[in-house]
């Protein structure tokens, strides 16, 4: 317990009933789909329906979930390159050289927000029939327009990192001491900002990986249409992987909130801590 | 000259605050000198080429596609279409449903940010913050299967209510694909998104700010009444919108339950976009998304407006 706990926080007992309320409402969907995969037929307990995941005879139904999770990871990929190699050089250079433009950038960065992926879909169908003339219709390409969806995202991490540090002072050492700008890039500013880097790679990663609108209205396979096409024969195959989606997402979820803590620890000054 | 930082219009990630911008990073500190060889400007092409070709363009192809028709003539009769009943009633059933969701999201979501204060660096504030980072992102088709297994036709608790209560959820029929059955996924991952985004302003209240109360002569409920609630109010209602916009722009968790019918306006865009069979309504999707983009330009405007506001009480 803290030791300065502020007049205004709750009672215990206050505290307490909200908390099991919450956790309940949060927790029995999560729950439910466990105990939905672990049903048998006459209403036992069984493994089956996770050992049938794994049962070669069943390849042929769930070839698209292997097929859509390939994609989805290609695409993570690729998304992740958008943002290592575009978005944040970028972000340094607008930060270092183009003050001024600051402001309106940050405005562009978090303006996915405000244009759902529904109405973007819309206008990216003429684009992708341009692209798919141009470079094929390889899944891969599916990722430039990823790249916008996990803008904000993406760009919020970086930025965290970008006001944690001095980047001015350590270009201008660098500069000094003869490194080309692509020197300081790769070898002064990327380390230093790699909490950022990290966290926004990751949580691109996420972002893909969830993916739905896109994908199925522009007719491509991913892990979510996959889920949505066997889920109509089998639901227990797509409960299976939504939960072990869910639990893969923590999981990145507590590696990004690490990436974090082991920032601001150096650094007293960061009190609040950004969190992507 | 102000140094930007993630301050204003935020969403969904975490507005947990940006560390405050190191004074060392003021423009004036910038090297003067010009690159040698390519202009500095160069290096902002590719970005921007790139922004330009898959937010600006599709966007613009979005909504101008709504004033052509199929052969390529310019006219108004897709946006007159917004008017038919059936269409402003998609566009109502979004609103409600939104509006609902939002409300009911953004008191739970305060109720659980109350129960945080004087937690902050402990490890149930740890967990719950990134559990709120992991649900608020578990939406679409993940959610909608964790729905069907809870209280689908199948589900746990429906088949736990029948046996154990006697209690029929589906007396009235197959609810959880229809408009209704939306309203229990959007609050599950509303509730997340108010907490990430209402906690910072919930750490705000100043402790002094109790003791002053209490020294003359307060109580507990009169500062929530007097010093807390003012000074949220606008936190909450900055909220509220975002939640609003998060669960109208929403599509997966609908397209995944509903698999028929287009009760909410994303729907409708699908149904606009797959089938060619809606004559003469080519470019009711480009309408329909201008409507959309409409709705969410001014929610998403009246939230950055209010956040203006409440970041006074937030230094």
């Amino acid at each position: 317990m803290s030791a300065a706990r502020p007049a205004f926080a709750p009672s215990p007992a206050a505290r307490t009933l909200i908390g099991v309320v919450l956790v309940a409402f949060f927790a029995i969907p999560i729950v439910s789909m466990l105990l939905y995969t672990l049903r048998d037929v006459d209403g036992g307990t069984t493994l089956a329906n996770w050992a049938a995941l794994a049962d070669p005879a069943n390849a042929g139904r769930y070839r698209p979930i292997w097929t859509g999770l390939g994609n989805s990871l290609v695409l993570a990929l690729v998304t992740v390159a958008i943002v290592l190699v575009l978005l944040a050089p970028t972000m340094v250079l607008v930060h270092l050289r183009f003050p001024k433009l600051r402001r309106p950038f940050e405005f562009l960065a978090l303006l996915p927000i405000t244009i759902p992926a529904i109405v973007l879909v819309v206008g990216l169908a003429p684009v992708y029939l341009v692209i798919g003339r141009t470079f094929g219709t390889g899944i891969w390409t599916l990722a430039f327009a990823y790249g916008v969806t996990v803008l904000p995202f993406a760009y919020r991490a970086i930025q965290a990192s970008i006001d944690a540090v001095d980047l001015a002072t350590l270009a201008e050492a660098a500069r000094s001491l003869g490194a080309s700008w692509f020197q300081v890039l790769w070898r002064v500013l990327a380390p230093n900002l790699r909490p950022g880097l990290v966290a926004a790679s990751l949580i691109s990663v996420a972002v893909v990986l969830g993916e739905y609108t896109i994908a199925s209205l522009l007719g491509r396979q991913n892990l979510q249409t996959a889920l949505v096409v066997v889920g109509k024969q089998d639901p227990y195959a797509s409960v299976i992987l939504s939960l072990c989606s869910l639990a893969f997402a923590f999981l990145l979820l507590v590696v990004i909130g690490r990436a974090g803590a082991r920032r601001s620890r150096p650094a007293p000054r960061t009190s609040r801590k950004a969190r992507p | 000259m102000i140094v930007a930082t993630t301050a204003t219009p935020t969403t969904g990630a975490g507005t947990a605050g940006a560390p405050a911008p190191h004074p060392a990073a003021s423009p004036d500190r910038m090297p003067r000198r010009a690159a040698s060889g390519a202009p500095a400007w160069l290096g902002l092409v590719p970005f921007a080429a790139y922004v330009l070709l898959f937010l600006a363009l599709p966007t613009l192809l979005a909504v101008a596609s709504g004033f052509f028709d199929g052969d390529g003539g310019f006219t108004f009769a897709n946006v007159a279409g917004l008017a038919d009943p059936v269409i402003l009633a998609t566009f109502w059933n979004s609103a409600w449903l939104s509006a609902l969701t939002a409300v009911v999201g953004a008191v739970l979501g305060a109720l659980a940010c109350y129960a945080l204060l004087g937690l902050e660096g402990t490890r149930v504030r740890g967990l719950v913050d990134a559990a709120s980072g992991v649900l608020a992102q578990f939406g679409g088709v993940m959610l909608a299967f964790a729905f069907i297994a809870t209280i689908g036709l199948q589900g746990v608790v429906t088949l736990w209510l029948q046996d154990a209560l006697g209690v029929d959820l589906y007396a009235d029929g197959a609810w959880i694909y229809a408009l209704p059955g939306l309203i229990l996924p959007y609050v599950y991952f509303q509730v997340p998104l108010m907490i990430i985004t209402f906690m910072p302003a919930m750490a705000s209240l100043k402790p002094q700010w109790a003791e002053a109360n209490l020294t003359l002569g307060g109580t507990h409920a009169g500062f929530w009444r007097h010093i807390g609630m003012p000074v949220l109010a606008p936190s909450f209602v900055a909220s509220l919108l975002l939640l609003f916009a998060n669960a109208f722009s929403s599509y997966a968790t609908a397209a995944a339950l509903a698999s028929q019918g287009s009760q909410i306006v994303p729907l409708q865009i699908r149904t606009a976009l797959t089938s060619e069979t809606l004559l003469g309504r080519e470019n009711l999707a480009g309408a329909l998304a201008l409507g959309m983009i409409a709705v969410m330009a001014l929610t998403m405007w009246a939230y950055a407006a209010i956040q203006r506001r409440a970041a006074r009480w937030q230094r």
